[in-house]
């Protein structure tokens, strides 16, 4: 399989292989489509997580700072659209204005954050994002009152979908014979927005600021002595992996229509981190791979665990949602034990992590 | 005035409780600087064992006292084992691996304790049975209950003996000496694994006391009960100073309070009318209050922050090159 | 450039696994049976309130399946697809998505204000009528759309009645309000408020917990110095009950009231001898209040005593399939017409519905806790206010 996509040996075959990859991913929600639309909405939500996944990348994988409030960043992004594209304020902004502001709302977040708290070796900068990412959850949950901006708890409901021009992503259309409902459309927009921010993750990761990046996570003091401005690279990772956060956010709230800060609680964070984790830090590959196993994780277990127990037990003895959260925990730590480098992982980071293991 | 000494009592009775689970955090990290993400996890086994026996043993006639103490007596050497399970199994393969790993792993050891606790116990709340006869003394004003004054008697003792342990026995140095340089202490004839081992077990047997202690003061025990009990502890273990031991006492204690006259009071001191601003909404005594008690989980997390910004060695720490 | 190659190859595999995982999923396609959709989370904290609510829904299937009821000519088989929301929003619409493509006819739940609020968009867009038989946020059926509906009281009559119960028997001057910063504990929290000030009463600033709170000593110490003479705590027993219990414990004498949430058993299992005399409010009616041939016909097939909504959702569905008789058609957009203008006697007394898809002169009842037991005192009905036992003298 893999001479198809050797680019250098076999160009033509190459490009076959990434015809044929292309082609799939255009047809895949026609396909889904045909078993019900609700599968084209599943795979949104699990390419929204490939979008947190490969933000949060930058920061724990590039930079090797564990941030465990990322959710703050998403919650960010969600409400900035939120605010500014509903009956809220009756405010109804166009979407290609507030998702720019949401990513900059974001970023001015991450650089908030992490400002005074980078100079806190890498435990305690984990345990300070957790703190961070409760607090930012906890204010949206508040304010309602005195004055009300986020409507609290309640949550904002009726949010604009994505418009161009009197084209609404939310609506359901037959184009060239072909039926277009509402996700199958929000699919090519995130499909295009995901290829974008693999194609800048990329990018980083062998530029300049990525080497850096690289040289502080292996060893702070020595790339500071070698004349790299250690805060503000780190400032700038956590700045880009937040804002990658704030755009994810804006079109969870676009596609869902409603959000409250339930959706922003601290075991999303961990999910995500969980991605990362098990794909491979700093692997672009591994983490898209990550986020996709485990956002199907729910959907599968659906389909197997509980009628496995009930055929067996003739009712469920545990729920599948109690079964994914176990998988996540064993995944975290059978990783780390085993794997420490995750399923795909980073060639640098590999070494790096496995170096010390006696 | 009465408020105010209520809000002292209540804080030092949470205070007291988040003190002993603080002491778990502060000793694994000052012996092998670690953060013991699932800490609280064990704090929350611990309560709902004790619940689980205490239910079972209430029919039985016994005095409420001795059914109580069975099920600490049945708490404490569950919760031992977890601690040393999760010791030799998920920390010790790690021991030399960079930090992020073990603290990966001991988020993953959270998650997999609490579902396996839901698994067991389900979602449902125990409730703690009335048995005991709970007095109220009224101090100046202050309602202060039994359970109350058991709660920081216990945990006054507890403290005491762990400060004793620690500093005049021989397993005290040898856990004081593996913490300062586990390889030096090695060559020193003490046996590293067994040290480390020895204080997961302690931790995870106050972890235990604690959970009880917290579930027959409040009367509820569930499997959700440990995550944040186990960050506040944290916080208050960081602002003492954490790996320090008395430092964690302080801590908690502090913590305790800056909650209770936070949310007592917070409402109050942001109350925007009392500024005399001319608001539509302070018309006729009215209030305009910024930030009231729906801020209250926010402090533990502050207290963090700052901390950990301004003075990273906490209260009572030294000031150690790479430790934060 | 390796990599690349490889991390392509992970996502071709990953596609290919998506349309292996696709063709496991495939529904088989059913015959020409009418679906029903039922929404409620079936896993999760309030698992056995999904799972009544569903028994509530599955019986009137049942019961019109057997009735060999024949619509346009041909004799229809209802069917139920029963969806598990898990009280989670994004669960919420993915759920509904599936039953839009599941092709159901009319949808009874969903069990949560939470997912309800994003669900009814969807199901406006196919055009498929949802009655929910306990969402009682008042935004549910404030968003404008046709095809919402709900067969309980909404927070801001449950709210009101619960104020205007207190106010009337209490006669408190001063009252604080506590809430526990959920969407339905604010919500009912502020109708309360809302009511009391309207009725001349003093509220204390609000004081707010969570929903894991345990602790909630400081803020009744606060509440002690001022004084009040009664409570109103928005909120779920397993918070309330600890709320309760150390109100007692500090010596505060007020008399302590709850809406819908707080309104179980278990208050009595977490505040123990605290509960004595507290006031608490049920959208509808209570469960035992039902139709004697509903109870008897739930007891039979389910061999339990319904909880708390399934006479609800047992009308909500009666409700979808009388529409159809009356408009003969399974159609939704021919019988949603049917479905609004309807009048019809239910499980849970009669039903007809206003211009934004509530339920008219909808019932909230009172209860007490007496001798650790939970007693209805009083029904609530628009602005009329009887005992309990008048209420059940007249539905006989």
């Amino acid at each position: 399989m893999r001479q198809f996509f050797d680019t250098r040996n076999r160009p033509w075959l190459a490009s076959v292989g990434l015809a044929l990859i292309a082609v799939s991913l255009a047809v895949l929600p026609f396909a889904l489509a045909q078993v019900g639309t609700t599968w084209v909405r599943i795979t949104n939500y699990a390419i929204l997580y490939v979008l947190l996944a490969l933000g949060l990348n930058i920061v724990v994988g590039f930079a090797g700072l564990l941030d465990l409030g990322y959710i703050a960043f998403y919650a960010v992004g969600a409400y900035t659209y939120a605010l500014l594209a509903s009956p809220q304020f009756n405010l109804h902004l166009p979407f290609w204005v507030i998702l720019p502001i949401g990513a900059a709302v974001a970023a001015f977040f991450g650089v908030i954050l992490g400002a005074p708290t980078l100079k806190l070796r890498g435990d305690y900068l984990a345990i300070v994002t957790l703190g961070f990412g409760e607090i930012i959850r906890i204010f949206l949950n508040n304010l309602s009152r005195p004055v009300n901006i986020t409507n609290g708890p309640i949550g904002i409901s009726r949010i604009d979908p994505f418009t161009l021009d009197g084209f609404s992503f939310g609506t359901y259309e037959t184009f060239l014979g072909l039926e277009f409902s509402g996700p199958i459309k929000y699919y090519y927009l995130l499909l295009l927005v995901a290829l974008g921010i693999i194609v800048v993750n990329l990018r980083l990761q062998n530029s300049r600021v990525g080497r850096a990046w690289e040289a502080i996570r292996e060893d702070e003091t020595a790339a500071r002595a070698m004349g790299i401005d250690t805060r503000n690279l780190k400032l700038l990772a956590f700045a880009m992996g937040a804002s990658f956060g704030g755009v994810a956010g804006g079109m969870f709230s676009a596609i869902q229509g409603f959000i409250s800060p339930e959706s922003f609680v601290l075991v999303e964070s961990i999910m995500v981190v969980c991605m990362v984790v098990l794909g491979g830090m700093g692997n672009i590959w591994g983490v898209i791979l990550g986020a996709l196993l485990l956002s199907f994780v729910p959907e599968i277990l659906r389909w197997t665990v509980t009628p496995l127990q009930e055929a067996i037990f003739g009712r469920m003895v545990i729920e599948p949602e109690v079964i994914r959260m176990l998988l996540f925990g064993l995944a975290l730590v059978l990783v780390m034990l085993f794997r420490p480098a995750g399923l795909l992982p980073s060639a640098v980071r590999k070494r790096e992590l496995e170096e010390h293991v006696a | 005035m009465d408020t105010f000494l209520q809000q002292l009592v209540n804080g030092l009775t949470a205070g007291s409780v988040y003190a002993v689970v603080a002491l778990g955090y502060t000793m694994v990290y000052g012996i092998i600087q670690l953060i013991n993400f699932a800490h609280g996890e064990v704090v929350m086994i611990g309560a709902m064992v004790a619940f689980t026996v205490i239910n079972l043993l209430v029919p039985s006639g016994l005095p409420p006292l001795a059914i109580v103490l069975i099920g600490a007596g049945c708490a404490v050497p569950i919760c031992m084992l977890v601690g040393y399970g999760m010791e030799r199994f998920a920390y010790r393969p790690l021991r030399h691996a960079p930090r992020l790993a073990p603290l990966i792993t001991a988020i993953g050891v959270s998650i997999i304790l609490q579902h396996v606790a839901l698994m067991i116990w389900s979602r449902n709340i125990m409730a703690f049975p009335q048995i005991i006869p709970s007095t109220t003394y009224f101090i100046g004003g202050a309602a202060i209950t039994t359970v109350q004054i058991a709660i920081l008697a216990i945990c006054l003792t507890l403290m005491a003996s762990l400060a004793i342990l620690v500093y005049r026995t021989p397993l005290g140095t040898a856990m004081r000496a593996t913490a300062q340089n586990a390889q030096v202490a090695g060559l020193m004839g003490i046996d590293i694994n067994r040290v480390i081992g020895v204080t997961f077990v302690i931790g995870a047997g106050l972890g235990a006391v604690a959970g009880v202690l917290y579930g027959t003061y409040y009367g509820i025990a569930q499997y959700t009960m440990g995550s944040i009990l186990g960050l506040k502890a944290f916080s208050a273990a960081v602002l003492g100073g954490i790996g320090n031991i008395p430092g964690a006492m302080l801590g908690g204690v502090l913590l305790g309070l800056v909650e209770a006259l936070g949310a007592g009071y917070i409402g109050d001191l942001t109350d925007v009318c009392q500024w005399g601003v001319p608001l539509d909404a302070c018309q006729g005594g009215g209030h305009f209050i910024l930030f009231g008690s729906n801020y209250q989980d926010v402090f533990a997390f502050l207290v963090l922050i700052l901390v950990l910004v301004f003075r990273p060695q906490g209260l009572l720490g030294e000031r150690v090159g790479e430790r934060a | 450039m390796k990599n690349v190659q490889f991390g392509i190859s992970v996502i071709a595999a990953a596609v290919a696994a998506a349309f292996t995982l696709v063709g496991c999923g495939q529904q088989s396609g059913g015959g020409a049976e009418v679906r029903i959709g039922h929404v409620a989370p079936l896993t999760g904290g309030i698992a056995h309130l999904g799972k009544d609510n569903e028994n509530g829904a599955r019986l009137a299937i049942d019961e019109a399946n057997e009735a060999k009821i024949t619509i346009d000519g041909k004799q229809v088989k209802f069917a139920l697809v029963a969806e598990d929301d898990q009280a989670d929003p994004k669960v919420g619409t993915t759920v509904a998505q599936k039953l839009v493509d599941a092709k159901v006819v009319g949808v009874v739940g969903h069990l949560n204000s939470g997912t309800s609020i994003p669900a009814s968009p969807l199901y406006n867009q196919a055009g498929i009528p949802v009655i929910s038989g306990s969402a009682t946020n008042p935004k549910l059926t404030e968003q404008g759309f046709k095809t919402q509906f709900r067969v309980v009281a909404r927070d801001d009559q449950q709210g009101p009645a619960v104020a205007n119960y207190l106010a009337a028997n209490s006669k408190p001057k001063l009252v604080a309000v506590i809430d526990d910063a959920t969407a339905y504990g604010e919500g009912i929290a502020n109708e309360v408020e809302k009511t009391l000030k309207a009725a001349n009463i003093e509220v204390l600033p609000r004081e707010k917990g969570t929903d894991k709170t345990t602790d909630w000593k400081a803020i009744l110490t606060k509440l002690r110095g001022r004084n009040p003479d009664a409570v109103f705590y928005g909120g779920m027993d397993a918070t309330g009950g600890p709320l309760l219990k150390q109100g007692r414990e500090l010596g505060i004498k007020a008399v302590f009231s709850f809406g819908d949430g707080a309104c179980t058993d278990k208050m009595k299992e977490l505040a123990g001898e605290a509960v004595e005399g507290m006031l608490c409010s049920q959208a509808g009616i209570p469960p035992q209040a039902a139709s004697k041939k509903f109870l008897d016909a739930y007891k039979k097939k389910f061999n339990a005593d319904p909880i708390l909504y399934s006479p609800f959702t047992y009308d909500a569905t009666n409700l979808l399939i009388e529409a159809m008789k009356k408009a003969n058609s399974t159609d939704p957009k021919k019988y949603l017409g049917e479905l609004q203008k309807i009048s019809f006697t239910g499980a849970s007394g009669p039903i007809s519905f206003d211009e934004k898809g509530d339920r008219k002169d909808a019932e909230i009842t009172m209860f007490t806790m007496k001798g650790g037991k939970l007693e209805p005192i009083a029904v609530i009905k628009g602005d009329k206010t009887m005992s309990y036992d008048e209420f059940v003298k007249g539905a006989k």
